[in-house]
């Protein structure tokens, strides 16, 4: 509710001055800043061990910042109550880069996780999990566990549990790493789709040839430092204007939405299947 | 034992195998313990109510037969007209040999051994009359009179019961405590073990306590599990026991029947095994979860 509210006003992440170290190493991430707006669509490309992952945590979460300054719908991370921190959460979906299903649960149970957390229904559950899975072809493996499903068949199960619950953000962290071209592209339009529905993204990845081609924003890691490219919906990185660019975006997110019973709808309803 | 639908997979951790096996010797145990406590509670009581409000008056025998009769008989009129006296027996002869008769052989029935008169006293429930205040009234009048209302006897018995009471209660909380420990390192380690599937659901958006219930779920699964097999262990454990007991001489120990109330205060011990076992996994998840981001 308060979240609903600022998410209009304030980008959906944000990055100041963010420096992240393990430990007493030295900072992987080094003076990161940026802001994403609403609706937007950006590749997070880097070397091995530039930080992509290190910054892909931060926003979902599963690291806190050295120094810095990270809001999230515009949240001050810092200053938000740990209670808090699940509501957070549940507006992120997230690909891991391993995946990170939970190997003793079926698919549809990886899958439903979101929802049974979030305290949805088990009828609601069962339809949604059920269509979803459906969708992204793993109708015939709903029961199966992830270690008896190939590589392409878990990527799906972990892309349709990080979508649900129809997040706000969605991470995913090499998504195309263990694919081929054709499944790669495949995907990328897949996320291009819930783009469409208004669910911002974020993807990390090295094949810089999927960005060339589809010319999204790009941000650049090179040794914890941060470059950003804009594509072809502007990030705002001065800070200090609005760019209209994201405006008609952020209203097909609005409007793709129901403000009721929000989490316990999936964000694809299309017939279409994932092969 | 028992398999819970969850989200995490505790049911493969080697100790939640071996926790319900400890769970049920911990409740055998504290069964029997309780039942001890019951049994020495309502023996207790037993004495003390069946010595509270007696009196023994013993008239110390002189070798003149004759005085002793007036001597007896003035202390039965000063009895009569005690209005604190509900009743008053005197032990005829042939019981006191059959009472002497085990401790001193046959001599006690020979007739050359002195026997003192005893005569047993009840008083009124209400009355408020001391083994002194009634001895003080009757040596006043007669003498070589001596009283005993039993009093030291039985505060010494009943000093000792109750500290095989408080013993069993003790061993009752070690009990406790002892699976409040093992339920805390159990989960701890479950904890450490599912640490990436925990992270998982952390970042999934569960709440700390989602993931504590959980733990405590499958805590209470295997407490239940477990308590009622230690329970159906102690259960005949007791009877033979009091079976045994029965065989005694029943003027030894007074016959304690297990009361309704004593079943239900058994029986509810699995349950409160488990539950304490599922608070403790509770909070020792949660505990544990508040340092992770």
């Amino acid at each position: 509710m308060h979240i609903e509210n600022l998410i209009n006003e304030e980008p959906i992440v944000r990055f100041d001055n963010v420096g992240l170290r393990y430990g007493l190493g030295s900072e992987v991430l080094k003076d990161v800043t940026f802001a994403l707006q609403t609706g937007s669509f950006h590749f997070l490309l880097g070397e091995s061990g530039a930080g992509k992952s290190s910054l892909l945590k931060l926003i979902y979460l599963a690291l806190r910042p050295s120094r810095g300054l990270i809001s999230l719908f515009g949240n001050d991370i810092a200053t938000t109550a740990r209670g808090q921190l699940p509501a957070l959460r549940r507006s992120v979906g997230v690909v891991f880069q391993e995946y990170r299903l939970l190997n003793h649960l079926s698919a549809f149970d990886n899958v439903a996780l979101p929802l049974r957390v979030a305290g949805v229904k088990r009828s609601e559950v069962e339809k949604h999990v059920g269509e979803l899975l459906t969708w992204v072809g793993l109708r015939d493996h709903m029961r199966a566990r992830p270690p008896t499903l190939s590589g392409g068949q878990q990527q799906r199960v972990a892309i349709a549990r990080a979508v649900i619950s129809r997040p706000r953000l969605l991470l995913a962290d090499e998504p195309t790493g263990n694919v081929d071209d054709t499944m790669a592209f495949r995907l990328v339009h897949l996320f291009e789709e819930l783009n469409r529905l208004g669910t911002t993204i974020i993807i990390a990845t090295h094949n810089h040839q999927l960005v060339e081609r589809l010319g999204h924003g790009s941000l650049h890691l090179v040794k914890g430092r941060l470059s950003v490219t804009p594509g072809r919906v502007a990030i705002k990185h001065d800070m200090t204007s609005e760019t209209s660019v994201s405006k008609p975006i952020k209203n097909l997110h609005n409007a793709g939405r129901e403000p009721e019973n929000e989490m316990s709808k999936p964000v694809l309803n299309t017939q279409k299947k994932l092969k | 034992m028992i398999r819970i639908r969850s989200d995490l997979p505790l049911d493969r951790d080697q100790l939640n195998r071996f926790l319900p096996w400890l769970i049920a010797f911990m409740v055998f145990l504290s069964v029997l313990a309780v039942a001890g406590m019951l049994v020495l509670h309502a023996t207790a009581s037993k004495w003390d109510r069946g010595v509270r409000g007696t009196m023994t008056v013993q008239i110390v025998p002189s070798n003149d037969n004759y005085r002793d009769e007036a001597r007896l008989n003035d202390v039965l009129t000063i009895l009569a007209t005690s209005p604190e006296i509900l009743r008053y027996d005197v032990l005829d002869n042939n019981e006191l040999v059959r009472l002497l008769e085990p401790w001193i052989g046959a001599v006690a029935g020979s007739g050359e051994l002195p026997l003192p008169k005893l005569i047993d006293v009840e008083l009124r429930s209400t009355a408020m009359l001391s083994a002194d205040a009634l001895g003080e009234r009757l040596t006043e009048r007669v003498g070589g009179v001596s009283i005993d209302d039993h009093r030291v006897w039985l505060d010494r018995l009943v000093r000792l019961i109750e500290t095989f009471e408080a013993l069993a209660f003790l061993v009752l909380l070690f009990i406790i405590l002892a699976t409040v420990g093992t339920i805390i390192f159990t989960t701890r380690t479950g904890l450490a073990v599912h640490r990436e599937a925990i992270e998982v659901l952390h970042l999934i958006g569960a709440h700390d306590l989602y993931i504590a219930r959980q733990f405590a779920r499958r805590a209470l699964g295997l407490g239940l599990a477990g308590g009622i097999v230690g329970l159906f262990l102690a259960v005949p454990t007791i009877w033979a026991l009091a079976h045994l007991a029965q065989t005694l001489d029943d003027r030894l120990l007074p016959n304690i029947q297990f009361g309704v109330l004593h079943w239900v205060i058994m029986a509810a011990l699995p349950i409160v095994v488990s539950v304490v076992a599922m608070l403790t996994a509770k909070v020792t998840v949660m505990r544990s979860l508040e340092r992770m981001l």
